[in-house]
């Protein structure tokens, strides 16, 4: 065993992979992954299931050997060590507390395994940092899911890894707890500097939690950024959909300045900056969110900071406390999804109505790929097969997690 | 800090269940089952145990009495036959074990990508039960006998001496057991492998346990309700086996064990007082030995 993993992670350590590619029989479950960590940074590996995101927690952590490329953790090689010589641990999605053990000796396990001094020192301090001291003899089975999860985290920082992986550690949770381990994890993380590498494919809690977020789609990563960036400018229709809702538009390139592109969305000029569009000729898909959308009960006239796309008819209105979701299909150019605040101002429609929709133009992003055509709700969607493809949606979303 | 929030919620104790007269009307037929069959045929033998020969009786009568000499005097007589007894069945349950954890492990655990090969290894592990316990016995008898090709060859090769015996040892008799109880201890082993978690061996591995030390401390106490169950179904049976030791089977004069002497004196010397005082002392020996080895294994709740 090298000395590393005997002594205590002074702070977090980089962790770098080259050229990381991993094959199952079958499938390839990673192709070609290129990534840095830098050392005391939370970062997230956000995508859907079986888009490889956790086979590259498990290739970090040393339970799965690449088939070919190398993995560096502060800088040095890890590729050929077993995963008990890593100086990394994992907070399992499912927790894997050993049954046959009491909370304390959990949470000790890692610290005897290297003899380091006063391990049940160690892990009642760990476990005073969860709050969860008071029930240390207990077993694993007699604690709430929440517990476990908790316990889980306490037996992997007590042992002060350079890295600290996550693997969907909150999944099982209902939505309060999830906030405050979500809170904890950043607090935890400020104070002991570790660095993390977090797997979900829960784009808000991504979003709240990393500093990095990188979208992985079909064992590669699609783009990586701050999460404010990626919302902002996402540059594949992926990421546009994935992190967020977007509405998309496909349609030529009508002209190109140096400022801004114009491109031809059913008849309608539709302005994007050209440094927020990937491309610049041909057939390009742009988007918008659909808060940044507004709606009105008259026509507008687009003008050079504000685009405008009209008339449509809304579909479907639901109202969900704080906002209002409107669903309004306008000929050829698809369904608009518009996010209305419910602050009292601005119009109030019911079904049916004829509206017109805007957007300021420096809101609008290029993508890199052409969308596939209405790749969202098709124009002539009723509620009822929107509500059961949300309910797909739903179900999908409840499997995977 | 922010998991004060979450103190552990009270759990409200749940008000005791009505007594169902029919769940006790369904208990019925079994109780009545072990009455007849079970606590008649026990009083039946301890009473046996107490009596004493008959005065003016033949050889074979006997009247009741509390004549608890008896149990005395097979201690004393028989003390060896029930050292061996527990003995040799102790050496056939490691011998078991130590041959059944690899290969249930391999079915239970590595072979669990493969269903068929799973399905037919485990068919092989039964296989012999389709083939009287005593053909088998008979076969190994016959191909280990002085005459044998495999103990002819062995002599051939100096590796046995030229008068040396295999039959009739008590060798011979530990490795009738353990062959005869493998299965009683590879199913239980499997049962409890197949449903290993492996995320637990991982977990450990990621804990800096290095593959031996997960081994010892995790594999063996998650598989401990296996284990424990393979050892009680392979002891107990092996410890009041009379077929192996038997003169007829594999076994030799120096190799009786208690089930031989209980036979001799229920079948050939007609003195059954002895024999079921004999038979109660195996019981109990075993009830004790059992219950001292699930306590301390801490494995209660498989009783």
């Amino acid at each position: 065993m090298s000395v590393s993993v005997r002594e205590f992670a002074e702070r977090g350590a980089d962790l770098e992979l080259v050229g990381i590619q991993k094959r199952f029989p079958g499938f390839t479950a990673i192709e070609d992954l290129d990534l840095t960590i830098p050392a005391g940074s939370f970062f997230a590996l956000l995508g859907p299931s079986g888009c490889g995101k956790t086979t590259t927690l498990r290739l970090v952590a040393g339970l799965e050997e690449p088939t070919s490329g190398r993995i560096l953790i502060g800088g040095r090689d890890v590729t050929g060590t077993k995963a008990h010589e890593r100086p990394v641990n994992t907070v399992f999605q499912s927790y894997a507390l050993f049954p046959h053990m009491s909370v304390l000796e959990n949470v000790a396990f890692g610290l005897k395994r290297r003899r380091i001094g006063d391990a049940l020192g160690r892990a009642h301090e760990a476990l005073r940092l969860v709050e969860l001291d008071h029930l240390a003899q207990r077993r694993p089975a007699q604690l709430s899911g929440g517990q476990q999860q908790r316990v889980a985290l306490a037996r992997a920082i007590v042992n002060r890894p350079a890295l600290l992986l996550l693997d969907e550690p909150l999944g099982a949770l209902d939505l309060k707890l999830r906030r405050q381990m979500q809170l904890e994890l950043k607090t935890i993380q400020e104070e002991v500097g570790l660095t993390f590498l977090h797997v979900t494919h829960d784009q808000e809690e991504a979003m709240t939690m990393a500093d990095t977020v990188a979208v992985m789609n079909k064992g590669a990563i699609e783009q990586m950024g701050a999460p404010a960036e990626l919302y902002e400018l996402p540059r594949t229709s992926f990421v546009a959909n994935f992190l967020g809702q977007s509405n998309l538009f496909t349609g030529d390139v009508a002209g190109v300045t140096d400022a801004a592109i114009t491109v031809d969305i059913a008849g309608a000029r539709v302005i994007v900056p050209t440094a927020r569009a990937q491309r610049h000729t041909g057939r390009v898909t742009i988007g918008v969110r659909p808060e940044k959308v507004t709606l009105s009960r008259e026509a507008i006239a687009p003008s050079s900071d504000r685009n405008a796309l009209g008339p449509g008819r809304i579909v479907d209105v639901s109202f969900s406390g704080v906002s209002t979701q409107y669903l309004v299909a306008i000929p050829e150019a698809g369904t608009v999804t518009v996010f209305a605040q419910n602050t009292g101002s601005g119009p109030v429609v019911g079904e049916g109505a004829e509206v017109w929709i805007s957007w300021p133009v420096e809101h609008g992003f290029g993508l890199d790929d052409v969308a596939e055509p209405s790749s969202r709700f098709a124009a002539d969607d009723d509620t009822t097969s929107i509500a059961a493809q949300r309910r797909e949606e739903l179900v999908t979303e409840l499997e995977e997690g | 800090m922010a998991f004060a929030a979450f103190q552990t919620a009270e759990v409200v104790p749940q008000a005791p269940r009505k007594r169902s007269r029919i769940a006790l009307f369904l208990l019925l037929p079994g109780l009545l089952y072990l009455v007849l069959f079970f606590i008649t045929p026990l009083f039946s033998l301890l009473l046996t145990s107490l009596q004493a020969p008959s005065e003016f009786g033949d050889i074979g009568q006997y009247d009741y009495a509390f004549n608890w000499q008896n149990y005395v005097t097979v201690m004393t007589d028989y003390w060896p036959h029930i050292v061996r007894s527990f003995g040799y069945a102790l050496a056939a349950t490691v011998f078991a074990l130590l041959f059944s954890y690899p290969l249930a492990y391999f079915i239970g655990v590595k072979a669990r990508r493969w269903p068929m090969l799973q399905g037919l290894m485990l068919v092989l592990v039964i296989a012999p039960f389709f083939i009287s316990f005593l053909l088998r016995t008979l076969a190994w008898k016959q191909l280990l006998s002085d005459e044998s090709f495999v103990i002819t060859s062995l002599k051939a090769l100096s590796l046995m001496a030229p008068d040396a015996h295999f039959t009739g040892t008590p060798f011979a008799v530990i490795f009738g057991l353990t062959y005869n109880f493998i299965p009683f201890m590879t199913l239980p082993l499997y049962t409890t492998l197949e449903r290993l978690d492996l995320r637990y061996l991982e977990a450990g591995s990621d804990l800096y346990a290095n593959p031996f030390t997960v081994f010892r401390k995790v594999t063996i106490p998650l598989s401990m309700p296996g284990i424990v169950a393979g050892t009680l179904l392979t002891f107990i049976p092996a410890a009041g086996d009379y077929v192996n030791a038997s003169r007829d089977f594999l076994g030799g004069p120096d190799t009786q064990m208690m089930g031989n002497v209980i036979e001799a004196n229920f079948l050939v010397l007609l003195n059954y007082p002895a024999a079921a005082a004999l038979s109660i002392i195996l019981m109990a020996a075993i009830l004790v030995l059992v219950g001292v080895y699930v306590k301390r294994s801490g494995t209660e709740d498989l009783l």
